[in-house]
């Protein structure tokens, strides 16, 4: 991956980039540091972040001046959810782990940190599939079980994106030099967002749960 | 079909490798700033047939020329387009792309995959919004504000396909946005200091903030409010128990800082285009720069005050009155950095300047009467009349759309190596500015003696002031001739620019026009003080000095 596509390396081009230029294109493309992207990606969850922002805003919101039909209730079953809790909060743990063996140059090792930390992950959502078919509830019954199955679904969705993230890394890391000490990014970012995910859960669970 | 607009003035003489590029995929942050131009503009035209359609429906005061109906989605059309498929694309995306990567001396933008990604999620959602006009039940009707109930009991299939548009819209505006944060504050040359960057790039580093903060809430309310429609929650559906303030506050978190992400890029492109036909460095640039910032501090936090009349609690009209009327500090400042910017200098009135000094007073009418809707006594008797679309039509075309001209006559020669016309330019100028007054200015009379907005009828007390306005609606229409002439009769016929015809300090004119592919040959140059105007004529033989040495020549 480089920024000079074929149609854009013209011979001026070519010559135009002088030595800083094409660190920071590398930058840019996947050679070498790894900052930009890494902040780029910081960027798009602070905005991810926002989205949760405003669905919690409009959960307490709705919590604080829509009363619910007499027959509904806020309570839920803690057990299920406060063990999927744990389950995320070691994944992150364990991720870290992947991340640390990676960069002391231990693959084997990384590797098997990345596959604890995508069970894990399938574990919660498989968790979150039986408290979903447990629930005395539907989507459409009352305001607070329209908010419940959005808010766990939008988070969901992003756990079930960052278990495939962690197969992509997994199986990336295990061709020589994609992700390794010298070249992280991959397995950078896709902690990065796990543990973005985790900490909105953590949020998520004070809110729809506890409070 | 939407992107079929550009027309061969830019193949050629920009890239040598053809016309072709600009419907490609292309990562060159120069092709992706005037494939965004293009488009807008093309969106600008159909957005203004829709205004057509709408001003000769108020011509008179029944509904005669469309149904109800028809004029309820033409109306939701038309602001939609105009907003997310002109404005926005235009204002950020096209001289954003184009401008931000020669300021920042790079050669390219951060994230040049993620940016043509960005640029191409805008034709299919344009086309989804107006093909949704064409299927059974027709287009959404709500207005751009899609208020629920209203949203949720109009036609479902053109409400979902406008949801799915602005999602897709949404979706690349948050692209773009995170490129240029990350451009802007990742990717500036060694040397090159924040404090030193030409004003448009800190407007949009504002405006880009904005963006990736409000621009998600919108995108997570308008998924709630499809499951609304779709899955029939009740999320704001008041007879399933739901809340529609709630989508009012969700809404406006993300629109009213939309006028912002509209008019900040505008107020940057302005701070270019002053000094270098004043000949004058922009006065105050750091009072600009914290203004910018302070505007997007507070732009945050005034959305209620699009709510006095929604139920919204005293505490809360109090502090959104006030938080709303400081924005009037930050942007006076910058509109007396702007008048102190021309006093004394050597003003050259071609249309570039014409445009931007007409923004000015435009913008100052429209920042009046903005503070007048922000008190709430005033905004409960003028709420939803045709004062608040006077109001908000005199900050975006007579503050962005002027700006628009303006840059399109500023840079045209950056795009293409020729000028544009000056008196077709000069014509267009005096038709729309006469049109744009014509037609909005009537509006605030309309709106003070309590004429609604988006009906169809009216009293036919309100027909002669309406009839004014649809004559000045017609002007402007008319003024798009010239501009169209104008813009592509000079790609082949106009006079030869040269590679700075403005003798411009700001570092996209400090290389070939049109800029080689990777913005300069060589390294490129560092600009520390972009507005460093004002060296005595004498000294240096302008029409003959290159760019580069006009900048040398600067620092002595």
């Amino acid at each position: 991956m480089t920024s000079l596509t074929p149609e854009t390396s013209t011979a001026a081009g070519a010559m135009a980039l002088s030595a800083h230029q094409l660190d920071s294109h590398g930058a840019e493309h996947g050679e070498g540091h790894a900052d930009v992207r890494l902040f780029g990606l910081a960027t798009f969850l602070i905005a991810d972040g926002m989205t949760f922002a405003g669905f919690f805003a409009a959960y307490l919101t709705f919590r604080a001046v829509n009363p619910l039909p007499a027959d509904a209730t806020y309570e839920l079953e803690l057990l299920l959810p406060t063990i999927n809790t744990v389950l995320l909060l070691v994944s992150s743990v364990t991720f870290h782990r992947a991340g640390r063996r990676l960069m002391g140059g231990d693959g084997e090792g990384a590797r098997l940190w990345l596959l604890v930390t995508g069970a894990l992950g399938a574990a919660f959502l498989a968790g979150q599939m039986v408290e979903y078919f447990h629930l005395p509830f539907g989507l459409t019954d009352n305001l607070y079980a329209s908010t419940f199955y959005a808010l766990t679904g939008f988070h969901g969705l992003h756990v079930t994106l960052g278990v495939i993230c962690i197969l992509i890394v997994w199986w990336q890391s295990r061709q020589a030099g994609r992700i390794s000490a010298a070249n992280p990014f991959g397995l950078e970012a896709a902690e990065l967002y796990w543990h973005f995910v985790d900490g909105i859960w953590v949020v998520l669970y004070g809110l729809l749960y506890l409070l | 079909m939407t992107v079929a607009s550009p027309t061969d003035f830019e193949a050629g003489s920009l890239q040598p490798e053809g016309w072709l590029r600009y419907f490609s995929f292309s990562l060159d942050h120069k092709v992706i700033g005037l494939q965004y131009l293009v488009t807008g503009f093309v969106f600008y035209l159909i957005g203004g047939a829709l205004a057509g359609v709408i001003r000769t429906e108020l011509a008179s005061p029944i509904s005669d020329f469309v149904s109800r109906d028809v004029y309820n989605q033409i109306l939701t059309l038309h602001g939609t387009v105009m907003i997310f498929l002109w404005i926005v694309p235009v204002v950020n995306g096209a001289f954003g792309n184009y401008l931000i990567p020669f300021y920042v001396g790079a050669r390219d933008m951060a994230f040049p995959r993620l940016n043509a990604v960005a640029f191409w999620l805008i034709p299919p959602a344009g086309i989804l919004l107006i093909g949704s006009y064409f299927i059974s039940g027709g287009a959404a009707q709500s207005g751009w504000t899609a208020y629920p109930p209203l949203s949720l009991t109009t036609p479902a299939l053109g409400q979902v396909l406008w949801i799915l548009s602005v999602l897709l819209l949404g979706g690349s505006s948050i692209f773009g946005g995170i490129n240029f944060i990350a451009t802007i504050l990742k990717l500036r040359r060694p040397g090159l200091k924040l404090m030193h960057l030409p004003m448009y790039c800190w407007a949009m580093l504002g405006t880009s903030l904005l963006v990736v903060l409000s621009t998600p809430v919108l995108a997570g309310t308008l998924i709630l409010l499809s499951f609304d429609i779709v899955a029939h929650t009740g999320f704001f559906n008041p007879s399933l128990g739901g809340n529609v303030v709630v989508y009012q506050h969700l809404f406006w978190f993300y629109s009213h800082p939309a006028v912002y992400i509209m008019v900040l890029p505008a107020f940057g492109l302005v701070s270019e285009i002053l000094p270098v036909h004043a000949r004058k460095p922009l006065f105050g640039y750091t009072t600009m720069v914290y203004s910018i910032m302070g505007i997007v501090v507070l732009g945050l936090i005034v959305w209620a005050h699009h709510m006095f009349t929604s139920g919204t609690p005293p505490w809360m009209r109090l502090f959104f009155t006030i938080a709303t009327s400081f924005i009037a500090v930050p942007t006076g400042i910058k509109f007396f950095n702007w008048l102190a910017t021309l006093w004394g200098g050597r003003i050259a009135l071609n249309s570039a300047m014409l445009f931007s000094c007409a923004f000015i007073v435009n913008f100052v009418f429209g920042g009046i009467t903005g503070i007048a809707l922000a008190q709430v006594p005033f905004d409960i008797h003028v709420h939803d009349t045709y004062f608040v679309v006077g109001h908000f039509h005199y900050i975006v075309y007579g503050g962005t759309v002027f700006v628009i001209f303006s840059a399109l006559y500023h840079w045209y020669p950056k795009f293409t190596g020729r000028l544009l016309n000056e008196d077709l330019g000069r014509l267009h100028f005096l038709l729309t500015f006469l049109g744009f007054n014509l037609c909005f200015a009537p509006q605030h009379w309309l709106g003070l003696n309590g004429m609604p907005r988006r009906v169809a009828e009216y009293d036919p007390a309100f027909t002669t002031w309406n009839q004014v306005s649809s004559v000045g609606a017609l002007l402007m229409a008319i003024s798009t001739l010239p501009l169209l002439i104008n813009v592509i009769l000079s790609a082949y016929r106009g006079q030869p620019a040269g590679d700075n015809p403005w003798r411009a300090l700001t570092p996209e004119w400090l290389t070939s026009s049109p800029p080689p592919v990777e913005n300069w040959v060589g390294e490129a140059p560092l600009v520390t003080h972009p507005y460093g105007y004002g060296t005595p004529e004498g000294q240096l033989d302008l029409a003959a000095a290159s760019g580069s040495e006009l900048w040398q020549a600067s620092q002595r």
